[in-house]
């Protein structure tokens, strides 16, 4: 009972109407899986942040939202990918306030506090993917 | 899908009620708008509604804390009303507290808030103002 | 198969004493309950169990996880959680299986024993009687959760203190997540009663740690931003300890000593003056 328990689906995010897609489409599986109304509202946030980074840092990218299922509790898990220039220094883009431009560089740092998973895979010259999940109470 | 909120005036603020998901090119839109607003109406205050949003980001959060500086710089006070609990847990958690910005529960009560403003600001006697009450 | 023989054997042990044997094992059952269950009552039950058992082994199978038993898993599912729910001991829910046991031991006394039979059925028995057990504790698992939740509505009250202004009176231990509950359930208050001042009691909260106070900052922070302001009260010298030993920065947030203190200075802020009229009696 580990592991993806629905088929994913895989949104292309290339303006900034697929930020707001992205929001949308989150929203309806933390609906799904009947997160709290506050972490519903952190989740969708921190899609946003990230969807943007995607979009803003990435060149672009996509968004891969699934149900997950694990030990008997449920979940939302995101994954964002981009084929950008990815990150040189992983832990000064963590840091609170770090910004490469525009933005109050609150973008990675502040969603990897909503959530209760957080994973940063980047190589740099080859792309980012960050995948979060939030769990029901 | 580019979308312009509406700006209404009503007397001499300027109330704005966010009722749709915004992309961010409306939300920087708006931030120009209500600039240039608040100078054409030489308006004293500007309430922000945000009753039926659902999420405000790092981005919306930036913008509504450019705004209140913008229109500090125009002579106007900004007056955030309406935010969600979740949306202020989830604001907090983010890292955004907004400083800067002032905030009411409910669209009166931020309207009221800019009046006593201005009878206290009133009160300190600008000439113009005294000429008009008497 | 040595499974179908095996099975075919107990059948025909099962069988053999028929009623008699039912009867013997709910006398033991309805024995060791205390009379807390109506005799009838588990008569039907284990009648069921009984019919349904003897329906799995004419399938051929003796292994108690197997798709035949299913039907006897299902009766022992409803049974356990009854017992469960009622506030029954395991030894007491598991009694309902092991039971059969001792009403099969005589049965191996004399010409016709079947010890083989025997073992393979006393086998079937314990693997049931621990589904049984599994069942029982995954309900008062799932009975202490429900609990927990419920005391933690309880235990967090929002009061309306006056006009405008709404008390949390927090009393014992607070973990994180207890403070979160607290911390939504303030912040809906505050809309829903158009309040813009609220006061956080602590009087009756003894020790308070990092994350905690951590929470109690944000909710603070939180509700600034809806445009209402918290004070907290009640803090206590070991806690005002602890949060300077922490290092944890209250910032501009105000803190008074009592509920009355704080309860004055919300109404300060509100705009609502309180006055003491004039002492008439002593006056005359």
């Amino acid at each position: 009972m580990t592991g993806p328990s629905r088929t994913s689906e895989v949104l292309e995010i290339t303006t900034t109407a697929g930020v707001v897609q992205a929001r949308q489409q989150v929203r309806v599986l933390a609906q799904q899986c009947r997160l709290s109304l506050v972490d519903q509202t952190k989740l969708i946030t921190a899609a946003s942040e990230l969807a943007r980074n995607t979009l803003v840092h990435g060149g672009g990218g996509t968004m891969t939202a699934l149900l997950v299922e694990e030990r008997a509790r449920r979940g939302v898990r995101l994954s964002f990918a981009d084929h950008g220039p990815g990150i040189a220094d992983v832990d000064l883009a963590l840091t609170d306030g770090w910004t490469s431009g525009t933005g109050m560089g609150l973008g990675l740092s502040g969603s990897k506090r909503l959530v209760d998973d957080f994973v940063l895979d980047t190589t740099p010259g080859e792309g980012t993917t960050v995948t979060i999940t939030k769990w029901g109470r | 899908m580019t979308e312009r909120v509406p700006i209404l005036r009503i007397r001499q603020v300027l109330l704005v009620s966010i009722q749709t998901d915004l992309d961010d090119q409306d939300v920087l839109l708006l931030q120009d708008d209500l600039a240039q607003a608040v100078v054409d109406s030489g308006a004293h205050g500007v309430v922000i509604d945000i009753t039926a949003v659902e999420i405000v980001d790092s981005f919306v959060g930036r913008m509504l804390a450019t705004i209140a500086s913008l229109s500090r710089l125009l002579d106007a006070q900004t007056v955030l009303v309406g935010m969600r609990p979740a949306v202020a847990i989830t604001l907090v958690e983010l890292g955004l507290s907004l400083g800067g910005v002032r905030t009411a529960l409910t669209l009166d009560k931020g309207l009221r808030m800019l009046e006593d403003d201005r009878v206290e600001r009133g009160s300190e006697g600008t000439a113009p103002d005294a000429v008009a009450h008497a | 198969m040595a499974d179908k023989h095996v099975s075919e054997r107990l059948i025909a042990l099962l069988s053999g004493r028929g009623e008699d044997l039912g009867a013997e094992w709910a006398e033991k059952v309805t024995g060791s309950l205390g009379g807390r269950v109506a005799r009838a009552e588990v008569e039907r039950e284990l009648r069921e169990i009984y019919a349904a058992l003897v329906a799995a082994l004419s399938d051929g199978s003796v292994d108690g996880y197997d798709e035949a038993f299913g039907e006897v898993r299902a009766l022992l599912t409803e049974l356990s959680r009854n017992r469960a729910l009622q506030g029954f001991t395991p030894t007491e829910t598991a009694v309902s299986v092991f039971a059969l046991k001792q009403v099969l031991e005589p049965s191996l006394v004399g010409e016709d024993s079947d010890a083989d039979a025997y073992l393979r059925f006393a086998a079937l028995l314990d693997t049931l009687g621990l589904f049984t057990i599994e069942v029982y504790s995954r309900t008062r698992e799932e009975l202490i959760a429900a609990q927990a939740e419920q005391l933690l509505e309880l235990s967090t009250p929002v009061v309306k203190l006056w006009e405008g202004v709404i008390g949390v009176p927090l009393v014992g231990t607070l973990d994180s997540a207890r403070t979160m509950v607290v911390m939504e359930k303030m912040l809906q208050a505050l809309i829903d009663t158009g309040s813009e001042q609220a006061i956080i009691d602590i009087t009756g909260v003894p020790t308070v740690d990092t994350e905690v106070a951590q929470h109690l900052l944000k909710t603070v922070v939180a509700a600034r931003l809806m445009g209402a302001e918290c004070t907290i009260s009640g803090i206590r010298p070991q806690i005002a300890q602890t949060i300077v030993a922490l290092g944890i920065d209250f910032g501009d947030i105000v803190t008074k000593s009592t509920l009355a203190d704080a309860l004055r200075h919300a109404l300060r802020r509100s705009g609502t003056t309180v006055s003491r009229t004039a002492p008439q009696a002593g006056a005359r």
